[in-house]
């Protein structure tokens, strides 16, 4: 077991280098969400109330994890790796942990900037909100990095995974957007957690068959 | 096929004597949705098949279940608002949680079309298509529990729908209706399947040939 994770670190690890070296996913982010929350302020018009920006900050983080997850196959896409790392003997699944590890740094620290740019440019933040960005981005990557592998396997590529990840993704906003407005956010943080732990598990478990034949 | 469209002739006779107009879509209305859960139930079952036990022929049951069950959504979806429109007098409210649940689920399932049909037949594109059937039955629940937070948000105070509250004769009816429901989904799930068995058999031989 302490062999499986060290393949799923050692895959991580290798995608965190990746990305120092080469920076192309993560200053996109940065730059996306803050132009998003500019465009946010825009859009809503005086009198608005704070409650839509609230709402409105689960749309910026969705689409910021949408353009994050875009880019977590293309170096092996590019490069054929994929087919190596299938190959390698571990558990296929290690692929997906330590990609969706990855994918949580990166939306993380994109975060780590975009919350205090909306609590600058909106309403504040609060602790539940912030509790409740950090459960959904862990539902958020588990499935983002599942429905990833699986539209780089089709012709559409990079165009099928919105239409696959939205849907998906409705329930998260639900839990994180009900977390920031409502004042007992108990149960939503209960249901952001169910979610997760829902959805890693089936994710875990099917993700063999997503990258093999 | 006689069958189901026996017991559907039966259904369309039977609640006549029933009042009102709007009373009688439910009667199609309720048993179409219920039947479009039993196709995706059905098609997660045989993708589940498809991935276990690898039974041949699971993965294009699999799709068959879920093309029909995406046409009985649509018209849950149709029926839904038709009756919508009687009742409350518009077509459309985000505050009846089974139209927006089916909503959620006709999106998904139309992503589960273009997923099929963008990877090339074989055996990748089954697995693929089984294991996003199989996410649809989880996102079924999970989606029908954040509908129900979610109007707790969006709308504070619950919309007054008395339930349905149904003497002996309307449930027989409703329940010979779901039984309708459920046989035409049975015959027309096979003649697919047939159809399309008959269409790879044909692919085969002419392949044979040429």
């Amino acid at each position: 077991m302490s062999g499986y994770f060290a393949d799923v670190a050692t895959l991580a690890r290798k995608d965190l280098l990746l990305e120092l070296r080469g920076r192309d996913t993560l200053p996109a982010m940065l730059l996306f969400v803050s132009a998003a929350l500019v465009i946010f302020h825009f859009a809503l018009p005086s009198g608005t109330g704070e409650l839509a920006g609230l709402g409105l900050l689960w749309v910026a983080i969705v689409f910021t994890a949408l353009l994050g997850l875009s880019r977590v196959f293309v170096a092996e896409r590019e490069q054929n790796v994929l087919d190596g790392l299938v190959l390698a003997p571990s558990d296929r699944s290690a692929i997906w942990f330590g990609k969706a590890l990855a994918a949580l740094a990166f939306l993380a620290l994109a975060e780590v900037i975009a919350l205090p740019l909306f609590a600058l440019f909106f309403s504040g933040m609060d602790a539940a909100t912030v509790a409740a960005v950090a459960l959904a981005d862990i539902g958020i990557c588990a499935v983002g990095v599942f429905v990833a592998a699986m539209s780089i396997a089709t012709r559409a590529r990079e165009l099928l995974l919105p239409v696959l990840f939205l849907p998906l993704a409705i329930p998260v906003i639900v839990g994180g957007v009900g977390a920031s407005v409502t004042d007992s956010p108990g149960r939503y943080f209960a249901f952001l957690a169910l979610y997760d732990a829902l959805f890693a598990t089936i994710c875990w478990a099917s993700f063999e068959y997503v990258v093999t034949e | 096929m006689l069958l189901g469209t026996a017991i559907a002739l039966i259904a369309f006779y039977a609640p006549l004597d029933e009042d009102g107009l709007n009373q009688k879509i439910f009667y199609f209305h309720v048993p179409i949705a219920l039947t479009a859960y039993a196709c995706f139930g059905w098609g997660a079952w045989k993708a589940l098949l498809h991935l276990w036990k690898g039974r041949p022929g699971a993965d294009l049951e699999s799709y068959v279940s879920i093309h029909l069950g995406v046409i009985f959504a649509v018209m849950t979806l149709v029926t839904g608002s038709i009756w919508g429109r009687f009742r409350w007098g518009q077509w459309w409210l985000w505050s009846s949680k089974q139209l927006v649940l089916f909503l959620v689920l006709f999106l998904f399932y139309s992503a589960y079309f273009m997923l099929r049909f963008s990877v090339e037949p074989g055996p990748r594109r089954a697995n693929l298509s089984a294991v996003y059937a199989i996410f649809g039955v989880v996102l079924i629940p999970i989606s029908f529990l954040a509908i129900r937070l979610a109007s707790d948000y969006i709308h504070p105070v619950a919309f007054d729908r008395h339930g349905p509250q149904m003497s002996g004769s309307q449930f027989l009816t409703f329940c010979v209706s779901l039984a309708a429901m459920l046989s035409l989904f049975a015959a027309l799930y096979h003649l697919e399947l047939a159809g399309k068995r008959i269409d790879a058999h044909l692919r085969e031989l002419r392949e044979l040939i040429g």
